[in-house]
């Protein structure tokens, strides 16, 4: 790695939560994202998983600034997206775009398809003209699967996964240089997910495109990613390369996900033993001491509530939180 | 509907469909927005319709008519001089006012200034309302704060009051009225606007509208005022009923139109004198004014079902 492209360093993101006071409220952070840490190369796929509310989607957001982070920052080529004002954060995101998880909420039911698609041009390429963002529209959306002469459609007139194409050629028509895609397939049917992976895949080929991948299907993130980051309670448990971590995952986190991906045979679906973890995610407003997995943790000792594990390198780029990841 | 899916059937890998290319030739497909969905239903409504169609020829009539009426509305028959009844011969068609003026030119030129009031009156608080109802949902924060806390000022200020202030510092102007009654109606809109805002702002595509380089004003003027437009139709076109209620009120206590001009409400209250000797005087704007209320209620209540087919 040369040029850093995207780095994040110790990014928090706190949201205050009104947990008591009569006139005065008293006011507990939530820490939905707590000190993440990750780098991400030109033409990869990151892929972030974890389980419902871990503070996947907020470190979308909050890579893009579309929520304001808390403390740390966020490197674009260099300049630290966290202390831009509006305008100058506005012109940083040309290169950065974002690809929603649900296809029709993600889209302004009173504007045609074309100029959803044309929304990103009006505003960054004002010398175009119209005839010339048509054109370009046309082929995006023949790019990513859609019938140009579709142009004229309202988003209701189209199924999710079209609709999900929208979004992506939305995204994709400024030619940018990283997307985030905040689930982008959880939304769709299994046979439509396929199709809409594989075409984010294509155009990461063709543009060259850096991802970072949200998702809580590890089945998906595995096809798609390079390297996968898993969050709990947002932290960082286990960052690694896609064939390092499902080969080896070291975090005992890590490898109770892996253990819930059904395997498609019956027979040795029905031999796996699988970690079981009991008990609920934490409430983020009052998380666990020391390590916020020590809770659900097989694996925890004292020493777990003591300490917060920090990452530490496990191999060949692998990295893992735990205390006792060697064991 | 069928080609719809066609391309859902393909791959993202692969593009090419066997039968794009004559899908590829036809024309392209018109889609039908929201607003023509809503405009099909609003057909539908023959409640509504019909009322749209009465309120289109009223107002036709109102404009156009007096320039076909033999008397103007503040030309005194000296021949006659008190409250006659239809006479065709004198061209009269439903008489005179007590003053010996001709009834129907009087009331055509009501129905001018009350249409007017309604409709400019309306304006201004649609302009107005909207503007800072979207502001304040969208900005939130202090500016929601500030902008909210300045309407419930305003919401506290008697209405009554107000306009019979204003009346006496500016004079009796008749343009000063319809910025009086926008003024008091723009409240209930911000209201409304705000709630809605308040409902888009988190929406998906408003984050993916600021994901793709647009500014807070461009945000505001592209995204939520267009979806708050359905709900702020039917808002307005009961607004104006309620405004021309409001002049006739304030035409009925003798703050509103100067002599010799009128509005219908200046009409019912110079018939009211009258209706035991000439209850034509009375009847006949009353009747005006009601049949209009009525329709704009109706094509409201149109409206609302058809922006709105889930509340149905």
């Amino acid at each position: 790695m040369s040029d850093p492209f995207l780095q994040v360093r110790d990014l928090k993101v706190h949201f205050p939560v009104r947990t008591g006071g009569v006139l005065v409220g008293q006011y507990t952070p939530l820490k939905a994202v707590d000190g993440v840490t990750f780098d991400l190369n030109p033409g990869e796929t990151l892929g972030v998983v974890g389980e419902s509310g871990c503070g996947k989607s907020t470190l979308g957001r909050a890579v893009l600034q579309l929520i304001g982070a808390t403390d740390g920052f966020v490197s674009w080529l260099g300049t630290d997206l966290t202390s831009l004002n509006k305008k100058e954060l506005i012109a940083a995101r040309e290169n950065l775009q974002i690809v929603f998880q649900d296809p029709l909420a993600s889209l302004d039911p009173r504007m045609t398809a074309g100029d959803i698609i044309d929304e990103p041009l009006r505003n960054y390429r004002p010398t175009l003209t119209k005839a010339d963002r048509r054109k370009m529209v046309e082929e995006m959306m023949e790019r990513v699967g859609l019938l140009p002469r579709m142009i004229n459609r309202y988003p209701h007139e189209f199924s999710g996964g079209q609709c999900q194409r929208i979004g992506i050629a939305r995204a994709m028509i400024l030619r940018p240089k990283l997307v985030i895609c905040d689930e982008p397939v959880s939304a769709l049917d299994v046979s439509i997910q396929a199709q809409v992976v594989n075409l984010l895949m294509d155009l990461q080929r063709d543009f060259g495109l850096a991802l970072l991948f949200i998702s809580h299907d590890l089945a998906i993130v595995r096809h798609i990613s390079h390297r996968v980051l898993v969050l709990y309670l947002g932290k960082v448990m286990e960052l690694a390369d896609k064939s390092a971590l499902y080969a080896t995952p070291r975090h005992p986190y890590t490898q109770a996900l892996l253990s819930a991906v059904p395997i498609p045979d019956p027979t040795k679906e029905r031999n796996k033993d699988r970690i079981l973890l009991t008990g609920d995610l934490p409430s983020p407003l009052n998380p666990p001491s020391g390590c916020v997995f020590r809770t659900r943790c097989p694996r925890a000792t004292s020493v777990c509530a003591e300490t917060a594990p920090v990452l530490e390198s496990a191999g060949e780029g692998q990295e893992v939180a735990c205390h006792h990841w060697r064991d | 509907m069928s080609d719809a899916h066609m391309s859902e059937g393909r791959s993202g890998a692969n593009l090419s469909v066997p039968n794009a290319d004559a899908l590829d030739k036809a024309a392209d497909v018109e889609g039908r927005s929201l607003w023509q969905d809503a405009f099909r239903r609003l057909q539908t409504n023959r409640a509504a319709m019909v009322s749209a169609i009465v309120l289109i020829v009223m107002a036709f009539v109102c404009f156009v008519g007096p320039v076909l009426v033999p008397w103007s509305y503040e030309e005194i028959d000296w021949d006659i001089l008190e409250a006659a009844p239809p006479n065709f011969d004198t061209g009269h068609y439903l008489g005179t006012d007590s003053l010996g003026r001709d009834l129907l030119a009087r009331i055509l030129q009501g129905g001018q200034v009350s249409f007017l009031v309604g409709i400019l009156a309306t304006s201004v608080a649609l302009v107005v309302g909207v503007t800072v109802g979207a502001t304040a949902g969208f900005m939130g924060g202090r500016v929601d704060q500030i902008l909210m806390r300045f309407v419930d000022v305003m919401y506290a200020v008697p209405l009554m009051f107000f306009i019979i202030i204003l009346m006496v510092v500016f004079g009796r102007n008749f343009y000063l009225m319809f910025l009086a009654i926008g003024f008091v109606e723009w409240l209930t809109m911000s209201r409304i606007v705000r709630g809605q805002t308040l409902t888009l702002k988190n929406k998906e595509f408003i984050e993916a509208a600021r994901a793709s380089g647009g500014s807070t004003a461009g945000i505001i003027a592209r995204h939520i005022i267009p979806n708050v437009l359905g709900v702020v139709i039917v808002y307005v076109t009961l607004t104006i009923p309620q405004v021309i209620l409001l002049e006739s009120f304030l035409s009925f206590l003798g703050l509103g139109v100067q002599p010799p001009m009128t509005s219908w409400g200046a009409l019912i209250a110079e018939g009211a004198q009258e209706m035991e000797i000439t209850p034509r005087t009375l009847i006949l704007p009353a009747v005006c004014l009601s049949t209009t209320l009525f329709c704009f209620n109706f094509l409201g209540d149109g409206l609302r079902d058809a922006l709105d087919p889930k509340d149905r």
